[in-house]
């Protein structure tokens, strides 16, 4: 290897997908932001020291086994086989849905393309979901019931640079995705519980309870109508579906508003009027309104504000989601999603499956239909009726799934768990066989980050000497159950060709993307369906993704409030600067643990006074499903009904063990960022 | 399977019969509505006045149930379980819902007849002009406010010396009024109708005021003579129990003609909450009402009324007040056990916010009461330590401290601050407190320099 290597590359963490180059020097690697479009030099924290990740103490070298208490080091072969052993006799036992697949929306296109078809082949089931079911389903849901298609952004960030105006509806990019904040230099309009970093740069900021957040979108709705400014020519040409969604929102006017979600009526008009004065403006929704028991609606609630405004489908306007996991858009593509195929296809469309199957050179019903959504599927691990064992790619349900030490506990009711990741994760630590296998500095591939941009993965250096890559793992044990090798290629390249094959004529086409276009520099949206295609920066102007081109309000109405007196507060979860989600990666990294280092409870000073907390102290939180430990942190700018935990952290200081099961009843997302909550001081003993 | 009948085509029968929907009533169900319009927000009538929506803008959506629209119940049989209509019809139930609301009352002078009431979508026009608004509660404030944004000139007739005297007290309603006067309204307090004359409306004083239409806002009686023909109790309203029920269990009353504990709300609010609790009732749900928290927010300006204003004399209650007149703001909040028993506020949006829904879920108050008036973050009790090292760029948690230092190591611009910490480089978000750190480091120098 020469003495000093550089590579273009993107930074292993969030959606945004910053542009790095990456270095290493004498053994010594080293990050520096590139000039790449939705960072534009700029880095956060986690990205300036992702090469520490390369180097954490306890990186996973070998493949394990459980022997006992133990994992104990073993070679590949056996624990390969181990596993295809245990397959075989489970399938031959309870049948081939018996064993299940977890995925991950940190994985590339190819990981993410390869696993599901492995799933479908090699194990014959259709009990294959991912940890994205609990980051994107909603906006999924809702923008492709509304647009046809779901795409994240529909556009490119740098579109946001030109805006006047940008409500933000529970996204905090200032502190999830930075450098993404270079690029809404308009004014801003936060709609979050939280005083957050994005709030305090706001030009107004909404401060609703949590959980109303669509009772606020049918109020803005409201607003738009009865001042006038609702966009009546854009709404009579390009959608459908306009009275019925007004006749929920009729409902809502801004003192009933007020009354439900906590913010003055002025404010909910001041926003109104901002979106319409901007001459450019976009509504773009985060996790804070999606993950919801009625997820899917709040951000179809959204979504009707922007069309009624006029916005989508338009230069200099439109709605957008605001992905979370690194490969959140392409992971959600290519088929480890329980209820679709490659290419953004449909499992229960005769015609997908059809392509699929020539594809994959077998009959159109040798392939399994739906199966569980990721929270149904790890609530009946061990069951009657449920799988007896569960592969784990890039993901950590241990501390990411809701409601944690129920999902742990079924996690330990399975004959077999394996978990293939780079670092012993929670969930990693609990598994009979552990795989180690590569990370993004170790790996060629692509993934497609938030504007359905398709971006290439760069390998700068060789993974250490028994840790293997994704594909090579899938192939090994595809050949051990009995596949010819030939169907699971264990190049990346390979693998992109045959997901442009099997992707074409889908919603996301990438028929067109080849690793040479990519490499050549040229940025491509998808879709994209043929080589001579230039792809497709912008969705939508010349119509929307139905068959007659129009997009489609939703009639949506907000659940009822429940208010509990045993539980009084409501507890919300989210994401800090320095760390990632479970924390897994960035809990590793000396860099980023000085500065969040552990769980801590933000809280109204006159709250935690009534609770008998002052700051610093160490605090129970408990909701209806468990109880979590954090440390106290006075914020006075908190709603006083609400506390709020990152859910970065492990063990007793998980906020997921607050969290409950409700599910939305579209997107399968669970209820995530609003719990019912009571807290005391933690007795320590 | 139950057959329901509503008697009564409004939004609280509207949402009763969604709820039923919802907690799985299946079995048949008849709306008869004596106005000839769907269900529709009343709420909205002002935006109809105004022009700002059509009538058909304010429907609800269409109901799962039998919906007969210009059709009034005449007659209950209770022994045989019949209700007659006026179309000669005879409807068979098994419960029956009295959700018949109530009229409006217009003034005993001559010419009334020439008057508008502002209750239902026949009765609203697009009005434009010269009006007089007749009646200085809720409806007639809200009803003046809208009108005059839109650009008409309106005069507001009230018997009382101060407006909204129901809801607010005596400094509140003067503030409002001074409010209304900046708005271009003109106000007659203490004042009522006499007669309606071509020229226009003439006062008990013998002051007239030219007008093109007369509103009336006047307040509304429950209709009950339904009810008591029926043999069933009335006061004000038609008295229910906490099942919403009548003394005949299955006859039940909701809205603005159902009277609870005493208490008649008007309130849309009240009524949905009555509609679902009753929903709840009818599909074998063991909910109750207890009475409504009622939290009065007229449309189109900045008032609140929360809880009973009498509360706000309670001895035993903390009461809080704030007067600003000359920025239109004053607040009168009653706490007890550090709850929210009453509170009325004008000109502190902020404030009706939270403190409604303090009132509602019955929850303490912030200890800061004034910032919880203002809208203010609450000031921490006691002194506050700012930290030790403070972070100018979060993205790369560089601290002042390493600023300073980097600095010191010969880094002297943005961009060296930049490349030596990483501040700057997330968001760019501190871009501007960095160049003024580097500006102050700098001239702090060279005033040393110079010393």
């Amino acid at each position: 290897m020469p003495e000093r290597r550089t590579v273009a590359t993107h930074c292993p963490y969030c959606a945004l997908q910053c542009g790095t180059r990456l270095t290493r020097e004498r053994g010594v690697v080293s990050v520096r932001p590139d000039d790449f479009p939705v960072n534009r030099g700029g880095l956060c924290r986690k990205g300036w020291t992702a090469a520490e990740l390369l180097e954490v103490p306890d990186r996973l070298r070998r493949p394990m086994l459980r022997r006992g208490d133990e994992l104990v080091p073993v070679g590949w072969d056996t624990a390969l086989d181990t596993i295809a052993d245990e397959i075989e006799r489970i399938r031959a036992e309870h049948g081939a849905d018996a064993v299940a697949v977890f995925g991950g929306g940190g994985l590339t296109n190819e990981k993410a393309y390869l696993l599901g078809k492995f799933a479908r082949l090699a194990l014959g089931t259709s009990q294959i979901d991912y940890n994205g079911r609990f980051c994107m389903s909603s906006a999924a849901a809702a923008g492709t019931a509304a647009f046809g298609i779901d795409r994240g952004l529909p556009f490119p960030v740098t579109d946001l640079s030109g805006a006047n105006a940008v409500l933000l509806a529970g996204a905090n990019p200032a502190e999830t995705m930075p450098p993404l904040m270079q690029h809404l230099t308009g004014d801003l309009i936060v709609i979050d519980p939280r005083r957050t970093p994005t709030a305090e740069r706001a030009a107004l900021h909404l401060q609703p309870a949590p959980g109303t957040d669509l009772a606020l979108a049918l109020g803005l709705l409201h607003i738009a109508v009865v001042d006038g400014v609702a966009d009546r020519d854009y709404i009579a040409e390009r959608t459908t579906g306009f009275e019925q969604a007004w006749q929920r929102a009729v409902a809502w006017w801004p003192e009933r508003v007020e009354r439900v979600t906590g913010v003055p009526v002025r404010d909910q008009h001041a926003a109104v009027r901002m979106l319409a004065a901007a001459e450019r403006a976009y509504v773009l929704t985060g996790r804070g309104a999606e993950q919801h028991g009625d997820g899917t609606d709040t951000a179809a609630g959204f979504i009707n504000l922007a069309l009624a405004l006029g916005l989508p489908g338009r230069p200099g306007g439109g709605y957008g989601c605001l992905t979370g996991q690194g490969n959140g858009q392409g992971g959600r593509e290519h088929g480890q999603k329980a209820d679709q195929l490659p290419g953004y296809r449909r499992i229960d469309d005769p015609a997908a499956r059809a392509h699929i199957a020539r594809v994959w050179g077998v009959a159109p019903d040798e392939l399994p239909g739906p199966g569980r959504s990721a929270y149904e599927l790890l609530d009946a691990l061990g069951t009657e009726n449920g799988p007896r064992a569960l592969l784990v790619f890039g993901s950590n349900p241990v501390v990411s799934a809701p409601r944690s030490a129920h999902i742990t506990q079924r996690l330990s009711c399975v004959d077999l768990l394996v978990v293939a990741d780079f670092v012993p994760s929670e969930t990693a630590r609990m598994a009979d066989v552990v795989l180690p296998v590569t990370q993004w500095a170790e790996e060629d591939g692509t993934l497609t980050n938030l504007e359905g941009r398709v971006l290439r993965r760069r390998r700068l250096q060789d993974p250490p000497e028994h840790v293997r890559s994704d594909l090579r793992v899938l192939h090994d044990l595809a050949v051990r159950l009995g596949e010819p090798g030939h169907r699971y290629p264990t190049t990346p390249r390979a693998v992109f060709d045959e997901l442009r094959e099997a992707s074409a004529g889908g919603h996301a086409d990438y028929s067109g993307i080849s690793y040479a276009r990519l490499d050549s520099g040229e940025a491509v949206h998808w879709p994209c369906p043929g080589e001579g295609h230039s792809g497709t920066p912008r969705l939508f102007l010349d119509g929307f993704a139905h068959p007659d081109g129009r997009a489609r309000f939703a009639a949506v109405e907000p659940r009822d409030a429940a208010c509990d007196t045993e539980f009084p507060l409501t507890a919300t979860t989210g994401r800090l600067l320095a760390q990632y989600q479970s924390g897994a990666q960035t809990r590793r990294v000396p860099a980023l643990t000085e500065v969040a280092g552990e769980v801590f409870v933000e809280i109204h000073p006159d709250t935690a006074a009534r609770a008998g907390l002052a700051d610093g102290m160490s605090a129970r939180i408990s909701s209806a499903r468990g109880s979590a430990v954090a440390r106290v942190r006075l914020v006075p700018t908190m709603r006083p009904d609400v506390v709020f935990l990152p859910f970065h952290f492990p063990g007793a200081g998980r906020a997921n063990l607050l969290t409950g099961d409700a599910l939305d009843p579209r997107s399968r997302m669970p209820e995530f960022k609003a719990s019912a909550v009571r807290v005391e001081p933690e007795v320590a003993g | 399977m139950s057959r329901i009948v509503v008697a009564g085509g409004g939004p609280a029968a509207h949402r009763l019969v969604e709820r039923l929907r919802t907690f799985g009533h299946s079995g048949p169900i008849t709306v008869l509505g004596q106005e000839d319009f769907p269900a529709y927000n009343r709420v909205l009538l002002g935006a109809v006045l105004t022009g700002a929506l059509r009538p058909d803008d304010v429907e609800l959506p269409a109901a799962q149930a039998d919906v007969r629209v210009g059709v009034s119940v005449t007659a209950i049989d209770r022994h045989r379980r019949v209700v007659r209509t006026d179309s000669g019809e005879q409807l068979p139930y098994d419960v029956l819902v009295l959700a018949v609301g109530a009229r409006p009352v217009l003034p005993d002078v001559p010419g009334a007849e020439r008057m508008l009431p502002v209750r239902t979508l026949a009765d609203c026009r697009a009005v434009s002009g010269r009006v007089v608004v007749l009646g200085g509660g809720v409806l007639g404030v809200e009803t003046a406010c809208s009108l005059r944004a839109r650009g008409a000139d309106v005069a507001l007739v009230h018997r009382r010396a101060h407006l909204m005297n129901r809801h607010l007290d005596a400094p509140a309603g003067r503030v409002l009024a001074e409010r209304l006067r900046e708005l271009g309204i003109r106000l007659r307090l203490g004042r009522d109708a006499a007669e309606l004359r071509p020229a226009g409306l003439v006062l008990d004083d013998g002051e007239v005021l030219a007008a093109d239409r007369v509103l009336v806002c006047a307040g509304v009686v429950p209709e009950t003579g339904l009810a008591a023909d029926a043999g069933l109790p009335v006061r004000r309203g038609v008295v229910v129990d906490d099942r919403l029920r009548t003394t005949d269990p299955r006859i039940h009353a909701i809205g603005d003609c159902a009277e609870h504990d005493g208490q008649v709300p008007g309130l849309l609010g009240a009524a949905w909450e009555q509609a679902d609790v009753l929903a709840r009732v009818l599909t074998g749900g063991d909910a109750r009402y207890r009475g409504a928290r009622t939290v009065v927010r007229p449309r189109g300006v900045e008032v609140a009324s929360i809880g009973p204003v009498e509360r706000l004399a309670d001895p035993d209650a903390e009461v809080v007040r704030l007067s600003d007149p000359a920025r239109g703001r004053y607040a009168a909040l009653a706490l007890r056990d550090e709850r929210v028993a009453a509170a009325v506020l004008v000109g502190l949006p902020e404030a009706a916010a939270a403190v409604a829904r303090l009132h509602d879920r019955d929850q303490p108050a912030q200890t800061d009461r004034l910032a919880l008036l203002l809208g203010t973050p609450v000031a921490p009790r006691g002194a506050v330590e700012l930290p030790a090292d403070q972070v100018v760029c979060r993205c790369g948690h560089v601290t002042r401290q390493s600023l300073v230092a980097a600095w010191r190591a010969g880094a002297r611009t943005v961009a060296a601050l930049a490349r030596a910490t990483r501040a700057t480089t997330g968001c760019g978000g501190c871009t501007d407190d960095v160049a003024r750190l580097c500006a102050s480091l700098t001239d702090d120098e060279e005033q040393e320099g110079a010393a």
